[in-house]
């Protein structure tokens, strides 16, 4: 040992770690929102670190659109199923069918309707704090959050009235109904995220690497073609979300660099097959990750107030 | 966005100064000219210019962040930015002026390793200068620098930087605080000074901002000198098919100060039984030694009743251990600070209820005076308490260690967190009642 000096990915990893712990150890019943994307991975692997050789003390919770990409399901039950944890899912479509989920007329997205499926899984579960992967640096409202941001009993988040969070000591405290939203990975960039995981090695759903993929323009951006649809029984759940006739089709050589679903994710032409592909990518972009983002697009305020809604 | 092979070090910085001293506007600067905004960012950032700046682009949009303050055009809350340079990474917590907000700043600082004070250059040291040295001061903050703003507004006249900076240091001593002070002369909307030297201030021969923020010394910002590991979580997995681990009881938690070697010898407070460290447990193998910030699990020779809110730490330099305790405070609510009031406390991994004993004295942020047993400490007040709680804590003073110093205080009922406390140095170490080591 030559010096007692921690480089920044082993300073985040200390942080997050100790904020993990704090979850664990203040809350009675907490869960990890677990979805398979790039920060959710690091999440997982942070877990590990935090409470090996115990299990993770807590299930994964992820909420579906229905519209999600079929590679990031099938890595996320893997996933799941590889580090022993209980993966709890639930839909948009079941709650549009139990009434509790509203599709605003016309809108495509259900970015939005994923807010009730959530604070429904949280109600049935009496979950009292959800951890969850979001970045400061991703958007301007999430500059603004807490470690620890209070929900009140309706999920909502008041920045005029958050919590001073200081030092490392967090106010873990909630009268019942209230809950908790956790994000230890709060100090990490983009950058910071796929350093971690080149470090620690972790495999990422194959999407967020290049490959051939039929798309069309919509919106200023390269939106994935929907997979067929095979059962006539049912309704489309991609309708509004295929290629009209004045939107042509193309093959191109795509990837993800954040992932929404994909109805709300710009593809973007890319040709980077490896981990350090994409840091060097990410270091010579002159977008942001969430410039691909159709659902943050919407108005200067979009995330803002999603976020006052309740959502992650 | 810079990458590097060799390890970076952090920074973590804080921005001060009151209304319009340009706070935002330097760290949209910062960002802009360290070319760490994109595309997306600046055409955002022309789209607002165009509805609400008559087509100028304003850095300030950057960072004030939320509906409310660009319609109020004030920042409300604290905000965090990212800053990468090939040298460093940067934290940067965006503190607001306004005098109600106290409580963000005291926020924005309690992680940082530097503060950066605005002064504008026309108005001089005026009271929230002062106001915010002294938070920084009192928050332990190593380094500080006085950047004075809008050097462009007084002709970037050297005689104006230089009464600026001796009316600062008139003040600066009663506050003994600061590992170093730097002064630079800047203009944060045009740039001069921040990333890149100015031609205007030819007799300025110091760094720019952003140098300084590269090569101020942090390595030793952290306490390494007296061992401290608050028990955070027990670990003992429930995992009967992995037989080697059946007996495992790890005791999980992050180093708050100091180092740790296998086979040292270590007390277990309040309790004062003593054992020997077997393992430092990580995922990732057993060390050889710990240090502080890490997050680690240690494995002891005895299986001693170990519990969340437990202190481990070497057998010199002991810490205090007390129910009767004396701090200083920044309080936060709107519901003043009054002798009696009961709350819950946080200090490291435990909670305790705390009762304020006493209210011994209020800070005069104008002359740093002290006020003696004012009747009440309002929201943004800074004074003396003394407190009594229901367990002794474990701690040391907070110029010592800003870890096992500090604690917050949580109002009961509507759990929020009222005051920012830190610790003075205890009277006297632990004398542990038991000197045995664990059977």
């Amino acid at each position: 040992m030559t010096s007692y000096h921690l480089d920044h990915l082993q300073y985040l990893e200390t942080e997050a770690i100790h904020v993990m712990r704090e979850v664990a150890a203040e809350f009675e019943r907490p869960a990890l929102l677990f979805s398979g994307g790039k920060d959710s991975i690091c999440l997982l692997r942070l877990a590990e670190k935090a409470f090996r050789p115990s299990d993770i003390p807590m299930p994964f919770l992820n909420v579906e659109t229905g519209h999600e990409f079929p590679e990031l399901l099938e890595f996320r039950d893997r996933r799941a199923k590889e580090l022993g944890a209980k993966l709890i899912v639930r839909t948009v479509d079941e709650a549009i069918k139990k009434g509790t989920a509203h599709p605003a007329p016309g809108e495509i997205s259900r970015n939005k309707l994923q807010i009730p499926v959530l604070l429904g899984a949280i109600e049935e579960f009496r979950f009292d704090c959800a951890i969850g992967g979001a970045r400061r640096d991703e958007e301007k409202a999430r500059a603004k959050e807490r470690f620890f941001s209070f929900r009140d009993a309706f999920g909502q988040w008041d920045p005029k009235n958050q919590r001073p969070e200081i030092w490392n000591l967090y106010n873990a405290r909630l009268n019942s109904g209230e809950n908790m939203r956790v994000f230890p990975l709060s100090n990490w960039t983009e950058m910071d995220v796929w350093e971690y995981i080149k470090k620690e090695q972790l495999e990422v759903p194959n999407i967020y690497f290049s490959h051939e993929r039929e798309c069309f323009r919509r919106g200023g951006q390269w939106l994935p073609v929907p997979p067929k649809h095979t059962d006539p029984t049912k309704p489309d759940p991609f309708a509004g979300g295929r290629p009209k006739p004045n939107e042509p089709v193309k093959k191109l050589v795509v990837r993800v660099r954040t992932i929404a679903d994909m109805i709300s994710t710009g593809m973007i032409e890319s040709k980077v097959y490896s981990v350090d592909d994409i840091i060097t990518e990410i270091a010579a972009a002159r977008v942001t990750e969430r410039g691909s983002r159709a659902d943050d697009k919407v108005s200067e305020a979009a995330m803002e107030d999603r976020k006052k809604a309740g959502y992650f | 966005m810079p990458h590097s092979q060799h390890p970076i070090e952090l920074l973590r910085f804080n921005t001060c100064g009151s209304v319009d001293d340009g706070k935002s506007t330097l760290i949209g600067r910062l960002l802009y000219d360290s070319k760490n905004l994109m595309e997306d960012q600046l055409e955002a950032l022309e789209r607002s210019a165009d509805i609400t700046g008559g087509g100028q682009i304003n850095l300030a949009n950057l960072t004030d962040g939320l509906r409310a303050e660009r319609e109020q055009g004030i920042t409300i809350d604290v905000a965090y930015r990212y800053i990468a340079t090939p040298k460093r990474k940067f934290i940067v917590a965006d503190t607001p002026g306004h005098v109600q907000y106290t409580r963000n700043m005291v926020t924005g600082a309690s992680t940082a390793n530097l503060s950066i004070v605005l002064v504008d250059a026309r108005l001089g040291v005026i009271e929230q200068t002062r106001r915010h040295s002294y938070i920084a001061a009192l928050l332990g903050i190593p380094h500080i620098v006085f950047a004075v703003n809008k050097m462009d507004l007084v002709d970037w006249s050297e005689a104006r930087f230089i009464e600026i900076r001796d009316a600062i240091e008139d003040f600066l001593p009663k506050l003994d605080a600061f590992k170093d002070v730097k002064f630079i002369p800047i203009s944060a909307l045009n740039g001069d000074n921040v990333v890149d030297a100015s031609p205007h201030t030819p007799w300025y021969g110091g760094p720019t901002l952003l140098n300084h923020l590269e090569t101020v010394h942090i390595a030793s910002d952290w306490n390494l000198s007296a061992f401290r590991f608050p028990v955070q979580w027990v670990n003992r997995p429930n995992n009967p098919t992995n037989k080697e681990l059946h007996d495992f009881r790890g005791l999980s938690g992050q180093l708050a100060g100091g180092t740790v070697k296998v086979g040292q010898k270590i007390m277990v407070l309040p309790s004062g039984l003593k054992s020997t460290i077997k393992e430092i447990w990580t995922y990732d193998g057993k060390l050889p030694e710990a240090f502080s910030p890490q997050s680690v699990t240690l494995v002891l020779e005895h299986d001693l009743d170990i519990s969340r809110g437990d202190m481990i730490i070497g057998l010199e330099n002991l810490p205090g251990m007390s129910s009767d305790l004396q701090a200083r405070i920044c309080w936060m609510h709107q519901r003043p600070l009054q002798r009696g009031n009961k709350y819950f406390l946080k200090h490291g991994s435990q909670t305790v209820q705390a009762i304020v004993a006493g209210l011994d004295s209020r800070i005069n942020i104008q002359d740093y005076e002290a006020e003696i047993a004012p009747p009440e400490l309002a929201m943004n007040g800074i004074g003396e308490i003394r407190l009594k709680t229901s367990k002794p804590l474990i701690y040391d003073g907070y110029k010592t260690n800003r870890l096992t110093g500090s604690f917050i205080l949580i109002e009961q009922g509507t759990n929020q967190t009222v005051g920012a406390g830190m610790l003075l140095p205890p009277l006297e170490a632990v004398k542990p009642e038991y000197n045995d080591f664990a059977i």
